[in-house]
């Protein structure tokens, strides 16, 4: 117990006196997952409300595989993504590989699945009440996806934090892809890793209270701002 | 006189979960209409109203009717939008393809013509019983329909909103939209319709004038529902 109260010191001295590439490691973490969950919502939200609203055959299917797809093993998705950018992959020509490109990549393919289900339950969920006023007032697709989207955009935003929480902790396919490149690649969960191997323990706890916090304050910040736009509303 | 046949139903029947619901239905209703469908439950009085609107469709048979653009169908729970009053209004006029500055206007005219103009911006959730059938109504009024289908639409309100909403149903058929209303209420029959359908069993056992079809009843089914025995 000592062994840890010690280390959470040192923690907080060293998040009081930061240096510059604590600050460019978690900046690059941000960066990297908000461009994955950005991806991902324009990928997942209109596949997730393709599947809530869709009569086709190919629902269940994807259904299933959305849901399944939801536990991928992030080092499986590493090491798809790793063969893929390698110079012999199909996409080896893009120069990806171990670039922040790459990393967006993985954690894109990693989290659209779980964007797409979550956000397929919740449209489902919001057309259940309204789907009979749609079809009388013979609402197209496209206007019956946009009006439902837009009605459940406090439960999609959920649905994206829940997704840029995933990849911002993930740590095994940004590893494999990303290289954990000083100064290039180097992520918060990657250096959490690499110092604990190292045996730096204060330095990983750090960066794993700076990753919780930042966690917090982003849905933190959600939270309020759905609750000031509802107060807004009366 | 065939021209002014808005709703026609030839030999319709509908069958579902293997119980047939309509039984070989003909029906011609003419524009302007005000008529009220009255039966026991399970009579198929929504059926027959959703037939209108597409949502049910006939296992046999054909239906005549206008397009959706041209209907409002009003829901015994009125579905609306978490958005404000008049949001909800502008919303369907948004759907119909009316732009602004029209659609403001007419969405205005509308909610004050159903006496909500003064809780415009209310969220609609916050609403209550009354005000969410009058606010559907606002929508309805708001795009001016050729058929105003209305199903139970006061069945769970006190009687003051029950009279308010009547009074809305009848200013909007007033303006010339054909009326199709299912109730339990016979009394509400008595004030809104022009014409009676009376169902049983997926039939059309009486179709007649309101005056008479009160005045004397042909059927057993029909005077027992009236006397409160189907109730």
């Amino acid at each position: 117990m000592s062994v840890f109260a010690d280390a959470l010191v040192a923690a907080g001295q060293l998040l009081l006196t930061a240096d510059a590439s604590l600050g460019d490691i978690t900046l690059l973490s941000l960066r990297v997952s908000a461009t994955a969950t950005l991806i991902a919502a324009l990928l997942g939200l209109p596949l997730g409300a393709w599947v809530a609203l869709t009569g086709s055959r190919l629902r269940l299917p994807t259904l299933v595989v959305l849901n399944a797809s939801m536990g991928l093993p992030p080092v499986v998705v590493g090491l798809v993504v790793y063969l893929l950018l390698s110079r012999s992959g199909v996409m080896g020509p893009l120069g990806w590989l171990f670039t922040p490109a790459g990393m967006v990549m993985a954690q894109t393919i990693l989290i659209t699945p779980i964007i797409a289900a979550l956000a397929r339950q919740t449209i489902d969920d919001a057309h259940l009440s309204l789907r009979d006023w749609f079809n009388s007032l013979g609402l197209s697709a496209t206007q019956r996806v946009a009006t439902l989207l837009f009605e459940a955009r406090f439960s999609l935003a959920v649905v994206l934090l829940a997704g840029f929480g995933r990849a911002i902790a993930e740590v095994g396919a940004v590893m494999i892809v990303g290289g954990n490149i000083s100064g290039s690649t180097r992520v918060m969960t990657t250096t959490i890793a690499l110092e604990t191997s190292k045996g730096d323990l204060p330095l990983a706890l750090a960066l794993g209270a700076l990753l919780v916090a930042l966690v917090l304050i982003i849905n933190g910040a959600a939270q309020w701002l759905k609750s000031w736009l509802e107060q807004q509303r009366g | 006189m065939a021209d002014d046949v808005l709703l026609r139903l030839g030999q319709v029947s509908v069958v579902a979960g293997g119980k047939s619901l309509l039984s070989n239905i003909n029906l011609e209703i003419q524009g302007g209409e005000s008529v009220v469908v009255l039966g026991a439950n399970g009579a198929g009085k929504t059926t027959l109203l959703k037939l209108f609107n597409g949502l049910v469709t006939p296992t046999r048979g054909t239906v005549q009717a206008p397009p959706a653009s041209d209907q409002a169908l009003i829901f015994q729970r009125p579905p609306y939008l978490a958005r404000s009053v008049m949001d909800n209004v502008r919303f369907v006029l948004a759907m119909r393809g009316v732009v602004e500055p029209a659609r403001t206007e007419q969405a205005r005219a509308a909610l004050v013509a159903c006496d909500l103009g003064a809780i415009e911006s209310r969220h609609a959730p916050l609403l209550s019983g009354g005000e969410l059938q009058r606010l559907a109504l606002a929508r309805a009024w708001a795009c001016r329909p050729k058929l105003l289908l209305a199903d139970e639409p006061t069945s769970n309100l006190a009687p003051s909103a029950t009279r308010e909403v009547e009074r809305l149903i009848q200013s909007v058929q007033a303006q010339g939209t054909t009326l199709l209303v299912t109730t339990h209420n016979v009394a509400q029959a008595k004030r809104l319709a022009h014409r009676i359908l009376f169902l049983a069993d997926g039939q059309i056992v009486e179709d007649r004038p309101a005056a008479d079809f009160f005045a004397s009843p042909q059927s057993a089914a029909a005077r027992n529902y009236l006397e409160g025995e189907s109730l």
